[in-house]
């Protein structure tokens, strides 16, 4: 399992096939690989995306994430899994979060990513600032309605 | 007892202050502290909270040493 939070912008697809040929050392029994990528939009909702911030609370978030990669090794008997988080500033195309996970079959190699991206977005401490152009201000998630932001 | 909160991203802006060590009385929940700290009704309401960097709930009693978090829903991903 790898957990990392980066400061600086990385290349998701090196870093996956990087970890896949180091660290699985192309393990044979693998029969899928899933990956979710999530990068930054230029929009949100019906406003332009500068750029945005994005804090973590750094003696939990590493652990939190590798708790939910657990949970899904676990759950769905995957042979391994992978998440790398940017925190810092970035811009539209950039990278944010990549989620692989490794099985035998691929229902569980899906269902695990989902799982882990899903978990990540509702329960990880991070938090985004967007800039429109005109200013920084918080995002809320997409079901709150007592913040004053909207969610990207 | 003593005890370390912290705040974070638009709860941090709120307060005004990142960390602070302070004396509480024995046997306090999170749900006292956070009353006690946060008057800014919406914020408390929707307040997370981890204490030792884990999640936990309202009625969690704080204990010496304790690390306690305030944050806003999380926006990751």
């Amino acid at each position: 399992m790898k957990i990392e939070i980066l400061n600086d912008k990385f290349d998701p697809w090196e870093a996956i096939v990087e970890y896949k040929r180091n660290d699985l050392q192309n393990n044979p029994s693998i029969g899928a690989s899933s990956v979710f990528l999530g990068t930054v939009r230029d929009f949100n909702d019906d406003e332009k995306v500068e750029s945005l911030f994005l804090e973590h609370y750094p003696e939990m978030t590493e652990k939190y994430l590798s708790q939910l990669v657990n949970e899904a090794i676990k759950k769905h008997k995957i042979i391994d899994g992978l998440v790398i988080h940017r925190v810092g500033n970035l811009k539209p195309t950039d990278p944010i979060v990549v989620v692989a996970t490794w099985s035998e079959h691929r229902a569980s190699a899906f269902d695990a990513t989902r799982d882990i991206m899903e978990s990540l977005k509702s329960e990880a401490p991070f938090w985004k600032k967007e800039n429109n152009g005109k200013g920084f201000k918080w995002v809320k998630p997409a079901d709150s309605s007592n913040i004053e932001n909207e969610e990207s | 007892m003593n005890i370390c909160v912290k705040y974070f991203a638009s709860i941090r802006d709120e307060m005004g202050i990142e960390t602070k060590n302070i004396q509480v009385c024995e046997d306090l929940s999170v749900n006292d502290l956070l009353n006690q700290l946060i008057k800014n009704e919406s914020i408390a309401r929707t307040a997370l909270v981890a204490v030792n960097h884990k999640y936990v709930d309202r009625n969690f009693k704080l204990k010496d040493g304790d690390e306690v978090a305030f944050f806003p829903p999380v926006t990751g991903g």
